[in-house]
């Protein structure tokens, strides 16, 4: 039994190891994150429908044939707070996506269109085959991307990170990455199948294609079609869909403040007014 | 506890229940009527605002319970879906987990209270030992708490932690297999820290109880460490403290709700929105900030036995901290070399925050042997000795007398206006 | 100081009760979203409706489906089902109304008022007796339609209460025919 239990702590401790030797092996490689303005940013912060809009345009002509999707559901699209896609649109959009149900009558799974109840659809069953058509790399979840990604800010910068509110390390981050696809240093080999990356958190090489590319992608309100913008139209809607409640939780949070601030004012001068004949 | 009530049953049926369950006189006694010192300063509300984040706490974990499913398959979508679809459970969850914080960031600002104005020392020992179970429960039920989401760092924090008892002798690694039911934490670890989570606060509820009732009887201490010595220097808790409680906790509340609503996953790790993969350990794992200091002494020592003895050991130690302080004196207010001490002992445990949060190596290694020796030093060897050292200052002859002191000699009416609420 | 001491009291009880007030403000809108978190959540109602391929069910024949996690029942009656249904005084019913989610709340309950409009034959329902909510047995009880085991209420043809301790007649869902073989419910 121990030999079983070393077993699997040698193979924890190889794993920790193949996940640890690129950065280790990066050795002083920095990433290079930069700061962007958000709409959403700040206490009054609210997401850009528009550009919620043109970043799931980017998600679903760039983006969705890799990486999935899965705990946003249809219905989400059409919300308040969201991209606020009429409920037709949300249906239409819905329909073009395929989803597996079932069983039916005679007990097999069935392919039918998604309605609005359904969740976005993985493009690959599981890890193994997602990591199979891609030369071994696995394309992570958007879902939670936003908020699983994040530059070490280190001391004192997340001291002062506190008081100024700055919770946008993922979008800034993704933005930087997919702006990140610069020249390599003089003299670095990059090798076959990656490319090099100065934001990338794992090391300096990443296996992602460079996926954007100036008007790769149509935008008809006349923004501009560059790689950075639809970086950070992507980076918008992938935090709405880490956050879909982000503009409700930042309303809410405007309302009890004032509410805490004036009863702790009301607390204050009744406590003055109890204590003024005790000395203490 | 009821032996400070005031309350004198009017009605026939109030009598009734008096002469069978005193369960009135017992509230008013301990809540209403008990007699406080009129000098305690801000630092003494965390208390209550440690009671008001226990019972917001409890709540919010319940209905989170109601959500969430302990299952390493559903876990993880589950706690997403109190996230998306629940109505407001977004707002229950994140009061649930920055309340853990928030709980650790009110109960050390509470110890280091205890331990500057010396309200561990007697008659208040076991006040201040059932203070530190409290601390140790809430940290089981903390880090089991955190295992509940089953993201990376769940998932690792939970196998790192468990591991630690490995490093006993002999009976280590079957322990270690019995905490996981199994060879590795699965699901079986799962339902029962999500199982022990649910029960562990209901045991501190408990506890705190015992810890109220103690320095119930023992009455409270106070900033000038001297006890009251006549009515003048208490006034009854409500309503003086508790509505200068409420103000407090109104206050830190807006402070709690910063994070809530501005900046949530500030305290929280983004690898925690990644979901559990037992094949990959995350490149850097961190334990919540407020184990940082213990995990910077575990990892002080290269020996894995002596580490775990060690982060264990910086805990025990409070224990029998009531015996190691010397000094008759109680209020550090009083004691000029304690004072300067206390505060290097406070800025040591905030560096070995920081270094718990740094990489084990180089310099960080070092510095953290040197964080924990002082540590140590702290309470094995400077408060022995300070004790025998220390010339303290001359401490007042009753709180009143320390009150009218510091608002400068007390224009007019003395012992009168302190007397006044009394008669009201 | 006279002065200030009889005014005084009055501001501070002032003081007093405004702050009372905030206090059970803000305990009550505490209390909200702890109740609304039982509320069904935003997947729950997404589900809210289905749709049902009827087209291979046969006169005489029903099929029970799943609609909000209680079953419904979807009868294609048989003529004279139909027939003994209509012979019903409505009067004379223990609960008079149709309870058809898609008519009038006041609208009788006549055999054309609880089948599908204009295909008379569906008979679409939920499968939860009125009584404490058990599923009635098809095809059973005194009046041929269903009847319910635990108390034993008996509905007709039309699902209408006739005997027993349940109150009203089978709630009839909300639904439409989409197309001739196929209803949505919900």
């Amino acid at each position: 039994m121990s030999t079983m239990i070393k077993m699997v702590r040698a193979f924890t401790a190889a794993a920790a190891l193949a996940v640890a030797a690129p950065a280790l092996a990066a050795g002083d490689h920095k990433p290079h994150v930069d700061r962007y303005q958000w709409s959403f940013s700040g206490p009054f912060g609210t997401f850009d429908r528009a550009q919620l809009q043109r970043g799931f345009k980017v998600y679903r002509e760039n983006c969705s044939a890799c990486h999935g999707l899965r705990l946003v559901a249809f219905r989400n699209l059409a919300e308040n707070g969201g991209p606020s896609f009429s409920e037709d649109e949300a249906k239409q959009i819905a329909s073009e996506y395929t989803v597996v149900d079932g069983p039916d009558d005679f007990g097999d799974m069935f392919d039918r269109p998604a309605i609005l109840a359904d969740r976005f659809p993985s493009p690959f069953p599981n890890e193994q085959a997602a990591r199979a058509a891609n030369n071994g790399a696995y394309p992570p979840d958007f879902s939670l991307l936003a908020k699983a990604r994040a530059a070490h800010r280190g001391f004192p910068w997340f001291v002062f990170d506190a008081f100024t509110q700055y919770a946008e390390q993922g979008p800034d981050y993704i933005t930087s990455l997919l702006t990140g696809y610069v020249e390599p240093p003089e003299g670095m080999e990059v090798p076959v199948g990656q490319y090099y990356n100065d934001a990338f958190l794992a090391g300096q090489f990443i296996s992602m294609a460079p996926p954007l590319y100036p008007d790769s992608i149509e935008y008809t309100d006349g923004t501009p079609m560059t790689v950075e913008q639809y970086s950070k139209d992507v980076a918008a809607f992938m935090m709405w869909a880490a956050e879909p409640h982000l503009e409700d939780r930042k309303k809410m949070g405007f309302r009890v403040m004032i509410f805490l601030i004036v009863f702790a004012g009301m607390l204050y001068f009744t406590m003055k007014s109890l204590w003024r004949n005790v000395k203490h | 506890m009821a032996g400070h009530s005031n309350y004198v049953p009017q009605s026939a049926g109030a009598k009734w229940l008096e002469s069978r369950l005193p369960v009135i006189s017992l509230i008013r006694g301990s809540f209403v009527d008990f007699p406080t010192p009129k000098n305690l300063n801000y630092f003494w509300t965390f208390g209550g605002i440690l009671a008001v984040i226990l019972v917001s706490q409890i709540l919010t974990g319940i209905v989170l319970a109601m959500h969430y499913i302990g299952s390493t398959a559903q876990a993880f979508d589950s706690v997403e879906r109190i996230m998306r679809d629940v109505n407001f459970g977004w707002l229950i969850r994140y009061l649930h987990s920055n309340g853990a914080s928030m709980f650790f960031i009110a109960v050390y600002i509470h110890i280091f209270r205890g331990l500057y104005y010396g309200s561990y020392k007697a008659p208040r020992e076991i006040s201040w030992i059932l203070g530190v179970i409290i601390f140790l429960l809430m940290m089981a039920t903390a880090f089991m708490g955190y295992v509940l989401p089953w993201g990376q760092m769940s998932f690792w924090g939970a196998t790192v932690i468990t591991n630690l008892f490995s490093a006993l002798p002999l009976v280590g690694e079957s322990i270690v297999t019995w905490l996981w039911g199994g060879f590795a934490v699965d699901n079986p670890t799962l339902t029962r820290f999500f199982s022990l989570h649910y029960l562990l606060p209901f045991m501190i509820f408990g506890v705190v109880i015992l810890h109220v009732w103690a320095f119930h009887t023992t009455g409270n201490n106070n900033p000038t460490g001297v006890q009251p010595k006549s009515k003048q220097d208490t006034v009854p808790f409500h309503p003086y403290y508790t509505i200068k409680d409420a103000f407090a906790i109104v206050v830190f509340f807006v402070f709690f709700a910063w994070f809530v609503f501005y900046s949530p996953n500030y305290m929280g790790h983004p690898d925690n929105y990644i979901e559990a993969n037992p094949l990959v350990t995350p490149a850097h794992i961190v334990p919540e900030w407020y184990f940082l200091p213990f995990y910077a002494i575990l990892r002080a020592v290269p020996d894995k036995l002596g580490g775990v003895v060690l982060m264990f050991g910086a805990i025990a130690i409070l224990f029998v901290l009531p015996w190691l302080d010397t000094s008759k004196v109680r209020s550090g207010a009083y004691r000029p070399l304690f004072k300067q001490f206390f505060w290097i002992f406070a800025l040591n445990a905030v560096a070995l925050g920081y270094l718990g949060a740094m990489p084990a190596e180089g310099i960080y290694v070092i510095l953290s042997q040197i964080c924990t020796t002082y540590y140590f030093a702290h309470f094995l060897i400077i408060l022995p000795l300070l004790g025998f050292l220390e010339k303290p200052l001359p401490l007042p002859a009753s709180i009143s007398e320390a009150v009218l002191k510091e608002n400068g000699g007390g224009a007019g009416m003395p012992a009168g206006a302190a007397a006044a609420p009394e008669t009201k | 100081m006279a002065n200030s001491d009889t005014a005084e009291p009055t501001r501070r009880d002032f003081l007093y009760i405004a702050t009372g007030a905030m206090g059970v403000i803000g305990a009550g809108a505490v209390v909200w979203p702890f109740i609304d978190q039982m509320n069904p959540d935003a997947a729950a109602l997404a589900l809210a409706s289905i749709e049902v391929d009827v087209s291979s069910v046969q006169e005489g024949q029903s099929i029970t489906v799943q609609w909000r996690g209680k079953p419904v029942f979807i009868r294609y009656r048989t003529a004279s089902e139909i027939e003994q249904a209509k012979e019903v005084e409505v009067s004379s019913l223990p609960d008079p109304l149709a309870r058809n989610a898609n008519l009038p709340a006041d609208a009788p309950a006549t055999d054309e008022n609880r089948g599908a409009e204009g295909q008379e034959p569906w008979l679409i329902q939920v499968g939860i007796c009125t009584h404490l909510g058990c599923v009635p047995i098809g095809d059973a009880g005194e009046f041929g339609g269903w009847f319910c085991p635990c108390h034993g209420s008996h509905y007709d043809t039309a699902g209408r209460i006739r005997k027993g301790p349940a109150p009203e007649n089978l709630l009839i869902p909300p639904y439409e025919f989409v197309s001739d073989g196929t209803i949505r419910v919900g």
